[in-house]
């Protein structure tokens, strides 16, 4: 059924604000990457900084404290003689709990590193 | 213990590695397949063969062993051995595949673009494959010698034998598969008599494991020795036997007293149930309660041995050319990190085990700690733990998985090693000149069996880790993460580490042990070879190499980009 009098239809004109025609940027940042630009190394350098100070710091946090041990165990004898579960604490930290720690450091440290180095693709493809 | 279940099993495993050897050797036909299987292989995969391939004879029969006769300082091999892995992950992983290198000597060469550093690097990465090699070899001789009494030379022979035609025949290819096979056998052959052990000690009224008294043998005891043995006695013991004591002639019943003894080789005496142990000369004599407490293994600088210990394992595992070499097969630099995150975890588990043989062995077989075969204690304890054909079964699975663990590492250590001799000193390239390297590459370290004294497999495992960390790891750390290092640099670095630490090692494996300044040399070489490379390579910054940025590019972009830089293989 076809009504004589149809709603006239709205149409939503956009445009861009300026008059410049929107031209892609002629250099997208994985070019000057590529080609040892200064902006290209810039990148670079913030990128090798941030992953650098996420593996030192892990490595400074997680073995830093697992090697803190031998010191501790110097230091407080006493610790030594604990028992904990049924185990000498000295086995039960060194013989079963460093490991878990280790597998959850690993984990975590690949889940920073992507998320850094997907942040990284971003940053390049907005630009 | 002569069991002829256990020779079965050794065979069973030597001809089930040949024959998933051969299975790869049908897919394997490039050079490429011949060095890093294509890089086709997933995460689990390749991080089983790093498991199978890094679980060596140190792990499987070392470790016990020395906790076994020192107590829990030696927890910190395991710890190390694993940690190792975490610092590899966060520091090296990712930038070392994507430099996009076969062996150690090329990522030197792609990041320096110098053949002096890269020769160097070859060098370094051969001592510490031979160093490593040596171990694996002495270790298979001693399991075969305690199944069935053959002389020490015959399981190195057998060893290096399968390993070699396996790798000549399939290369890395078949060796991903096989080593991948043999973490899952070694866990098993671990983990399952470990279950019945527990079992078993719980059966025979779960007795303390560190009670205040001192070793004593469980029921009377014949003990052999093969060679000359000097022991120390603390109470006084009576025995029966015959052979040579203190110089003069015994044929009967006799007595230690307390001080030193020698027994000459070949002597057989019989203690009767409940004596205390004599030790070994090189064990101290601890009750079992005092032995449970870290920093009592009678060291003259238990801290400082500690201490040394922990930077050469925690450090070292990067610089092992059989472990860089498993990088080159991930796809990239993502799936390097996802592998290595799975190796922490295949090896957090199966460190769990050897602990559990050292601690039961001081109440089932300390006639080891008067032999000084503390590295047999894996192998004997099952057969004596639990009775029967059970116990031979159980000692048979244990032997197998021994001997699995010498034939991977040696494998995965004979293709790195091969390859850095076929490409760097023999200058033959292609599948001949790899399969001429191999054969090189096994005799230098068999011909080192007849030389070295009785050191420890975990020891002489720490000392080509001391070597790695000391050279290699600043090489691969300083170089990825920094660009100021120069060639100068990195050569100084290398060499100022690293041959202190392999001199200090070769001593201490000729005199057969001695000051634990040279036995453990990781915690001064290792700041050494850090600072020098750091140091020269300040005082030369006319010798960065060119297109240094270039590199960094390489080794740090995320693939996703799709830069024409990281285009390759």
């Amino acid at each position: 059924m076809t009504t004589p009098e149809k709603p006239t239809q709205r149409v939503v004109v956009t445009s861009p604000r300026t008059r410049a025609p929107r031209v892609p940027r002629p250099y997208p940042a994985s070019r000057e990457i590529d080609e040892q630009s200064e902006l290209g190394a810039v990148y670079m350098r913030s990128l090798i900084r941030t992953q650098r100070r996420l593996g030192l710091l892990l490595c400074a946090v997680v073995c830093g404290s697992v090697a803190a041990l031998p010191l501790v165990f110097t230091l407080v004898p006493s610790v030594t003689s604990q028992r904990l579960l049924g185990l000498p604490l000295p086995w039960l930290l060194l013989g079963v709990l460093v490991f878990p720690v280790l597998v959850l450091a690993g984990w975590f440290y690949v889940r920073q590193a992507e998320r850094g180095e997907r942040e990284f693709a971003e940053l390049v493809e907005r630009s | 213990m002569s069991s002829s279940y256990g020779i079965i099993a050794v065979v069973v495993v030597a001809v089930g590695t040949v024959l998933v050897g051969t299975y790869g050797l049908r897919i394997s036909r490039t050079t490429s397949d011949f060095f890093v299987a294509s890089r086709t292989v997933s995460p689990w995969w390749n991080a089983s063969a790093i498991g199978g391939e890094y679980l060596s004879a140190a792990s499987f029969v070392g470790i016990a062993g020395l906790i076994f006769a020192h107590g829990p300082d030696m927890l910190w091999f395991p710890v190390g051995y694993t940690a190792g892995y975490l610092v590899l992950l966060a520091l090296v992983a990712a930038p070392l595949r994507r430099s996009g290198a076969y062996t150690l000597p090329d990522f030197a060469e792609a990041r320096f673009g110098s053949p002096a550093v890269r020769a160097v690097a070859s060098v370094i990465a051969l001592g510490i494959g031979w160093l490593y090699l040596l171990p694996q070899l002495q270790g298979a001789g001693l399991t075969l010698h305690t199944l069935t009494g053959a002389p020490d030379w015959v399981g190195a022979l057998v060893v290096a034998v399968v390993v070699t035609a396996n790798v000549i025949a399939g290369g890395m290819r078949s060796i991903t598969f096989v080593q991948a096979f043999q973490y899952w056998l070694k866990l098993t052959a671990i983990a399952v008599p470990v279950v019945f052990l527990v079992v078993a000690w719980q059966a025979h009224g779960a007795r303390d494991l560190t009670g205040p008294e001192f070793p004593v043998f469980p029921r009377e005891t014949t003990v052999s020795f093969d060679t000359n043995t000097s022991v120390r006695v603390e109470q006084a013991v009576a025995f029966r036997g015959d052979g040579v004591v203190d110089g003069s002639e015994v044929d009967g019943p006799a007595e230690f007293g307390p001080g030193e003894h020698t027994i000459a080789a070949g002597s057989r005496l019989v203690f009767p149930e409940g004596a205390p142990v004599p030790h070994v000369a090189s064990i101290p004599f601890n009750t079992n309660a005092s032995w449970a407490l870290p920093l009592r293994g009678g060291d003259d600088f238990p801290l400082y041995a500690v201490y040394s210990l922990i930077i050469a394992t925690f450090l070292g595992t990067m610089g092992l050319p059989h472990v860089i070499v498993r990088f080159y097969t991930n796809p990239n630099g993502r799936a390097a990190r996802r592998t290595t995150l799975i190796v922490l975890g295949l090896l957090g588990i199966f460190y769990l085990m050897p602990p559990i043989y050292g601690a039961l062995g001081r109440l089932y077989t300390p006639e080891l700690l008067m032999t000084g075969d503390t590295d047999a204690v894996v192998l004997v304890l099952p057969s004596r733990m639990v009775d029967g054909v059970g116990g031979q079964l159980l000692g048979a699975l244990v032997a197998g998985g021994a001997f699995a663990a010498f034939l991977s590492t040696s494998s995965g250590l004979m293709v790195s090693l091969a390859g850095v001799l076929s490409r760097d000193v023999l200058k033959f390239r292609g599948i001949r000149g790899f399969r001429v390297s191999t054969v090189l590459a096994v005799l230098v370290p068999l011909g080192m069996t007849w030389l070295v004294g009785k050191v420890p497999v975990a020891d002489m495992v720490g000392l080509a880790f001391a070597v790695a960390a000391s050279s290699l790891c600043p090489l691969l750390v300083l170089g990825i993460w920094s660009t100021r290092i120069t060639t100068a640099g990195a050569v100084a670095g290398m060499l100022a580490g690293g041959v202190p630490a392999l001199v200090a090692g070769l001593v201490t494996i000729s005199a057969g042990g001695g000051n634990v300044f040279l036995a453990r040399p990781a915690a001064w070489t290792v700041p050494l070879g850090f600072i020098v490379m750091y140091v020269v390579s300040l005082l030369t910054p006319r010798k960065v190499p060119p297109g240094v940025n270039h590199v960094m590019v390489r080794l740090h972009a995320p693939e996703n980009l799709g830069l024409r830089s990281q285009d390759r293989l």
